[in-house]
């Protein structure tokens, strides 16, 4: 084979199949891995450090503290890799939770009427943000901004400096109780296997692909036939949909409707999915990383609670470790690049040399 | 139809043609709205979200966003606060200066975050939103600074009045008028039209990008600071919590006045009429017995039917453009 097939094969062998060694640095640097060792670190030292840490009870006990934020942040990982933002999903949940406290109140004792109350009502105010996105055209943290304001002050409207505190006695269970005779949350399975379903559609559908089609050039997207907003919209209702799921535990684990319920839950799930490695500009990023980092976040206030480290180190940590998750990659990036120019220029001189 | 397009170009007189009338529709219900005193307790109750919406304005003009000006405030308010309560004898000036000294830091903070860490600026003030915020709590270990805590010197920052007029609002006035001429006459002000029109084109003809949104992002943070100390004074009290949501106030005052959230276009008297409109809607609102309640409704409702009605607007004399040209 001549020198110039030869470089051919091998510059194709750069894009299909690298070296074991190249894939394993990719693996090993890649944000998924940084943030599972991160993870275990995290573990590590509070097993070493905090008394009752390492107990299966407690360990489970403590994810009642960030179910609810983490599914939300799954469907926002949707909203996210199109390019969007979606900050009115807390007021959606105070919206959904007004419907259902509102039912048990005038004496709906059916669970399945309340849970399909907290979702519909959930799925409706997700619509109308994607209706005025999409429709009219106006960027979707313009449109969620006020929709923020507007679902949160009907709550505010109806409920006035009042809460709804009556439910039916098996509504507690759903965010409140555990696995027939197991220590494992209900709450918790459900959200695995939500995060499975989103995981599934972003990666193995077409659907998936779409959404990082668009997120990565949305023009493009067009050009090839998505039909971008009709997605985007589903996007919103989605966001809406587990807005309502997540209205439907919180609501039952905490026993009562507030108007200023689940207030700062929009910020906190977008951090984990920014922290879980999505980009902000859309089209990058994958559901596993969103799934460590939420059990990252979770533990992380877990264990600064038990070694009573006060929660406003918490919330400049998660600021931090926020804003270094956005920094690193970018570095990383720059070695990866550096790396790659190395071993280009490293070839050329040998091929040079055996000329 | 016609006047409804001879207003949206002109989005300033739209907005104060409602001011007015909402001012005699309350009048008609509430003769006492309009007392003097009344407007001068309107005009200082806004005069802190106009001055932080204008920086606000100038974020946002280059297509960014600061989502952090809400801890800001809280900090050197606290600052402020804490420096009046531990000094009584320091003249109530250092705690202004201080104030507006550690939001300028802060603000630089995050401008060089944005600049040199090629960070979107929405996850960098997201993060310090809560850093900021923990430093407020960590700074005032938990605990408000109350009125007895303070001096009269301190309390009284806001309310000297000079010329008759109330000093919060001669500080808004100053804010104003250095943004205005900021924004309007100096070539660095022109330029961050250009970043927010056209970031790639900017750079390419030469604009600096990196050190103007240190810049702006720093002047944010000032004039947060310096906000920060006039709410501490102005409400006697430094509370962890303070201004807590206010960052979505003052963007939601520069969309009301017509300023585009991708940035590139905006007016600061737009900004300055947008956040009297709402400072006027939350004080009228209270003036009713029992609509205190709908505050969030109505700030929701009124920014989300500004946007829509721009969008249409805009799309129909798109519309007449394409027309002309066909044509």
């Amino acid at each position: 084979m001549n020198d110039i097939a030869k470089s051919f094969v091998s510059e194709g062998r750069l894009i299909s199949e690298d070296s074991l060694k190249e894939r394993l640095i990719r693996l090993v640097t890649s944000w998924e891995a940084i943030l599972a060792l991160l993870f275990i670190i995290e573990f590590v030292f509070f097993s070493f450090n905090a008394p009752y840490f390492l107990d299966s009870f407690n360990l489970l006990n403590a994810s009642f503290s960030y179910t609810e934020k983490s599914i939300l942040a799954l469907s926002m990982v949707f909203v996210i890799i199109c390019g969007d933002i979606d900050i009115s999903v807390a007021s959606i949940i105070a919206l959904s939770s007004l419907a259902i406290g509102w039912l048990a109140s005038i004496g709906v004792e059916s669970i399945g009427v309340l849970i399909l109350a907290g979702i519909v009502v959930g799925a409706l105010a997700g619509a109308l943000n994607g209706l005025l996105i999409t429709m009219i055209g106006i960027p979707a943290i313009a449109i969620t901004l006020g929709t923020q304001s507007l679902f949160r002050g009907i709550c505010n409207i109806v409920l006035q400096n009042k809460a709804y505190t009556e439910f039916p006695d098996d509504f507690a269970y759903l965010g409140q109780g555990y696995l027939l005779n197991t220590d494992i949350p209900f709450e918790l399975v459900f959200y695995l296997i939500l995060a499975v379903i989103i995981g599934f559609v972003l990666h193995y559908t077409g659907f998936g692909r779409k959404l990082y089609a668009i997120g990565n050039c949305t023009s493009t997207a067009i050009f090839s036939g998505i039909k971008v907003q009709r997605i985007r919209f589903y996007n919103f209702m989605l966001n809406g949909v587990f807005s309502g799921i997540v209205a439907v535990f919180l609501t039952s684990r905490i026993g009562s409707a507030r108007p200023n319920m689940a207030l700062n839950y929009e910020m906190e799930s977008i951090t984990l999915v920014v922290l879980g490695g999505v980009s902000i500009l859309g089209g990058r990023g994958n559901i596993i990383g969103v799934l460590i980092a939420s059990f990252l976040i979770g533990y992380l206030r877990y264990g600064m609670g038990i070694m009573r480290i006060p929660g406003k180190y918490m919330i400049i940590t998660t600021g931090f470790l926020l804003i270094g998750a956005v920094l690193l990659p970018g570095i990383l990036d720059k070695i990866k690049e550096s790396r790659k120019l190395r071993r280009q220029q490293k070839e050329i001189d040998a091929e040079r040399s055996g000329n | 139809m016609n006047g409804l397009k001879a207003l949206h170009k002109n989005r300033e007189a739209m907005l104060l043609l409602l001011i007015i009338v909402s001012i005699l529709a309350i009048s008609i219900k509430l003769p006492r709205f309009l007392h003097v005193e009344n407007f001068s307790n309107i005009l200082s109750d806004s005069s802190i979200l106009v001055m932080v919406a204008l920086g606000q304005f100038l974020v946002i003009l280059t297509g960014g966003i600061d989502l952090s000006v809400g801890s800001i405030i809280a900090f050197c308010g606290m600052l402020g606060a804490l420096i009046n309560m531990n000094f009584p004898e320091l003249s109530p000036i250092w705690c202004v200066l201080a104030g507006a000294g550690a939001g300028a830091g802060l603000g630089l903070f995050n401008g060089i975050l944005v600049a040199y860490g090629k960070i979107p600026a929405i996850i960098v003030t997201l993060g310090t939103m809560g850093i900021y915020r923990g430093f407020t709590f960590v700074i005032s270990k938990g605990q408000w600074v109350t009125a007895h805590e303070m001096t009269k010197g301190f309390m009284s920052i806001p309310k000297v009045s000079i010329f008759g007029i109330p000093s919060i609002i001669i500080y808004a006035l100053v804010v104003c008028l250095l943004i205005f001429y900021f924004i309007r006459y100096t070539r660095t002000g022109r330029e961050l039209y250009a970043i927010g029109g056209n970031k790639a084109a900017a750079v390419l003809v030469g604009i600096k990008e990196d050190r103007l949104q240190v810049l702006i992002f720093t002047i944010c943070g000032l004039i947060s600071g310096l906000a920060g100390v006039l709410w501490a004074a102005r409400y006697s009290a430094a509370v962890n919590e303070m201004a807590t949501g206010f960052e979505l106030m003052t963007v939601a005052a520069c969309v009301l006045g017509g300023v585009s959230i991708s940035g590139g276009s905006g007016l600061v008297g737009g900004v300055i009429l947008g956040a009297l409109f709402m400072g006027l809607l939350n004080n009228s609102l209270t003036m009713f017995k029992g609509m205190a309640f709908y505050q969030m409704f109505m700030q929701g409702l009124v920014v989300i039917v500004a946007m829509v009605f721009n969008e249409l607007m805009a799309r129909s004399s798109n519309k007449v453009v394409l027309n002309r040209r066909i044509k």
